[in-house]
């Protein structure tokens, strides 16, 4: 029997405002599969999403939801998540919401390693405004605000939350919703920060406007720009170069939870515990 | 050197496209913006001429609006003209920063369209930001079409960069119904634009090594308050000076004619509307309608917001009988904000109008002749019966059971 997505969406809601072939569409698909196999009751999963494509999952998806301000994200979900520390906390962001102007919060997530999963759809784009420089688009590349090429370095996104203190850093990409499926329920289920970075086409504000001619030719190139985290790790610094590597790229499941050490405190209030010191920590600096 | 634009007499433009000329013409040093819904084809624009090569200034997009506008501030600091665009949560963003712009005297030009505050989110227009703006220390202009907003974009530059003023200023106009419907405007030629601004001759500016200057130091209690009164004494002085002088040097040039108020049919008027943005051209079709008819309706819209025009008002209301503030931001918790300053002006006429207030428009809802035919068949019966025939406060063309309050 087919899946039943309806059960998860919000009907009336549809059809989604995503273009014809975006892949938003199969993130949220597969997103949604993942949560049913976890079996987690729609009233304990909270979706926060922020400004973009990507900040209207929250309005599609029929969980508790919040659609905050551009950027703030990881900021409201912290709060979300330190109210009810029970429940399953997912954050949606795009490159320029999560990396650009809330780029500050995504990095404190991070650090906090509070319980959340940071779902980053990179489209290497603002696609909403209509193709302004975000973050991760390719040096190079045209952009309405780099109409004679983009000068900006880029960031890695994995490599910022793996620096910044995520306990969980991993990649897939919309070409393949089975294995994206499996990483976000890895994700979720990780306890501590998990950084899931998806990376999708915007053919419309990207791909047609550097020379990628329909939707499928925005997926080879993203397929060309990604491989796998094994066949990654086996190439020389050369081949690496322009590559992105795929899979599970952090998993430290030891790494203490932010709503843990907040008990910890709470403990210190109600007379439980002495004070928190040094010594409470194996790595304090 | 940029190229220039053979522009048209008449070119058919949208408010964006309006603004970005205007920005093109001025030869701005810096720019710095970031994206947002309605106004981003205003820098987008911008960065076509850049590519064109018909800019000589430098256009930086960067992370956030705060940056935006922080970028803008250094610039200007460092003694550049300086311009950006921004709406709704973007300005909200740029809040902390507005008040460095004015406070550090910062001549920076930003065109506004106005859009509707979240939560709820929403992109359509309303004046939730340009009342968030009001005490930001900026002059505030309002263009109710393309064409003010090409024309005001041009004087911006001219009244903010004044030496006497050295204040900030910001150009309002409507989110989409201005910024995206395209119109006639009557253009300046690059030479004549630029000439009728001027080079800009920065003051202070931190890049001048031989005189080097610090902007935004400390100050407490032996001197903040009389720092905020001589800014307050500036821009209720020379920044209203100048913007009546610009206005008479532009109608000199152009033959278009601007003023602190825009009074239509105000001669003899019995009953007035004054709003603001794009319901001022509805609310003049109506009032010429209603001329014909034999009632002595007009229509105020306000053009400069900030410096309030408070003896213009006070003036063109003094015979008036019946006056409503039309309000297109939510009062929250009071009257709305026209209501206010309006109450104030009337208090010191000696017969005040009968005043009261109508929210409308919140989040793109359309005001139509109609609604507003009936807030002057309102205004009539106030000044028929020498009264308030309704309640203070009313929300036009609310959905569901209707609300008034005071």
């Amino acid at each position: 029997m087919a899946f039943d997505y309806d059960k998860y969406l919000r009907l009336e809601k549809m059809p989604t405002l995503w273009c014809w072939g975006c892949g938003d569409g199969v993130i949220l698909k597969a997103f949604i599969r993942a949560i049913d196999k976890m079996g987690v009751k729609q009233d304990d999963v909270c979706v926060v999403s922020g400004i973009g494509c990507s900040g209207r999952f929250s309005s599609y998806v029929d969980f508790n939801t919040i659609h905050t301000t551009h950027g703030r994200t990881v900021a409201y979900a912290t709060g979300v998540k330190l109210a009810n520390p029970d429940k399953l906390v997912i954050c949606v962001a795009g490159d320029g919401d999560a990396l650009a102007i809330g780029g500050n919060h995504t990095i404190h997530g991070c650090r906090r390693n509070i319980d959340m999963t940071l779902i980053v759809i990179n489209n290497f784009i603002y696609g909403l405004t209509n193709s302004q420089t975000s973050p991760t688009t390719p040096q190079g590349m045209w952009t309405v605000t780099q109409k004679v090429g983009n000068i900006d370095p880029t960031f890695d996104t994995c490599d910022l939350a793996i620096a910044s203190g995520a306990s969980f850093v991993a990649r897939e990409t919309m070409l393949d919703p089975k294995k994206l499926e499996k990483m976000l329920i890895k994700a979720m289920q990780h306890k501590g920060f998990s950084m899931a970075e998806v990376l999708s086409n915007c053919h419309i504000n990207l791909g047609r406007k550097n020379g990628m001619k329909n939707a499928m030719e925005n997926l080879e190139w993203i397929d060309s720009i990604t491989v796998s985290k094994k066949k990654y790790d086996a190439m020389t610094p050369e081949e690496q170069l322009n590559l992105l590597p795929t899979g599970i790229l952090k998993e430290d499941t030891d790494a203490d939870e932010y709503c843990d050490l907040y008990a910890e405190v709470q403990k210190v209030h109600q007379g439980e515990r002495k004070r928190i010191t040094q010594d409470d920590f194996v790595k304090k600096i | 050197m940029a190229d220039k634009i053979d522009l048209l007499d008449i070119e058919v433009w949208d408010g964006n496209m309006a603004a970005s000329q205007a920005m093109r013409q001025a030869q701005i040093d810096v720019v710095a913006a970031y994206p947002i819904t309605p106004s981003t084809p205003v820098v987008q624009n911008y960065s076509t001429f850049l590519a064109n090569n018909q800019i000589d200034g430098e256009f930086v997009m960067v992370e956030s609006e705060h940056a935006a506008m922080s970028g803008c501030v250094g610039a200007s600091a460092a003694g550049g003209r300086v311009a950006t665009a921004t709406s709704s949560q973007g300005f909200a963003l740029m809040c902390e920063v507005l008040y460095q712009a004015s406070g550090m005297r910062l001549p920076i030009v930003m065109h506004v369209v106005n859009r509707a505050l979240a939560a709820p989110l929403n992109v359509n227009g309303d004046h939730s930001d340009m009342y968030l703006g009001r005490d930001s220390g900026w002059i505030q202009a309002d263009a109710f079409n393309a064409q003010e907003a090409y024309d005001l974009g041009l004087m911006a530059f001219k009244i903010s960069e004044d030496h006497k003023v050295r204040l900030p200023m910001m150009i309002h106009q409507d989110g989409f119904m201005t910024s995206h419907t395209a119109q006639g405007v009557k253009t300046l030629s690059d030479d004549v634009a630029y000439n009728f601004i001027g080079e800009f001759k920065p003051m202070n500016a931190m890049l001048d090594l031989d005189r080097p200057a610090t902007h935004g130091v400390q100050t407490e209690e032996d001197y903040h308050y009389e720092f905020k009164a001589r800014q307050h004494h500036d821009l209720m002085t020379f920044a209203k000076a100048k913007t009546q002088e610009v206005f008479d040097e532009f109608e000199t040039l152009t033959g278009r004619k601007y003023s602190m108020i825009q009074e239509y049919d105000m001669e003899g008027a019995d009953i007035a509307i004054v709003c603001m943005g794009t319901s001022v051209e509805t609310a003049r079709l109506v009032a010429t309608d209603m001329r014909t008819k034999g009632i002595k309706a007009g229509v105020i819209g306000i053009r400069i917001i900030r410096p309030w025009p408070f003896e213009e008002i006070k003036e063109a209301l003094k015979d008036v009988k019946a006056v409503a503030a039309l309000d297109r931001s939510s009062p929250n918790g009071a009257l709305g904000m026209l209501y206010n300053e309006l109450a104030g002006c009337l208090l010191q006429n000696a017969k005040p109008s009968i005043l009261s207030n109508y929210v409308y428009g919140l989040g793109g809802r359309d005001l139509t002749k109609d609604n507003i035919k009936q807030v002057f068949t309102e205004l009539k019966a106030n000044a028929d019966t020498g009264k308030l025939t309704t309640p203070t406060q009313q929300w036009i063309s609310l959905n569901g059971e209707a609300l008034n309050f005071f």
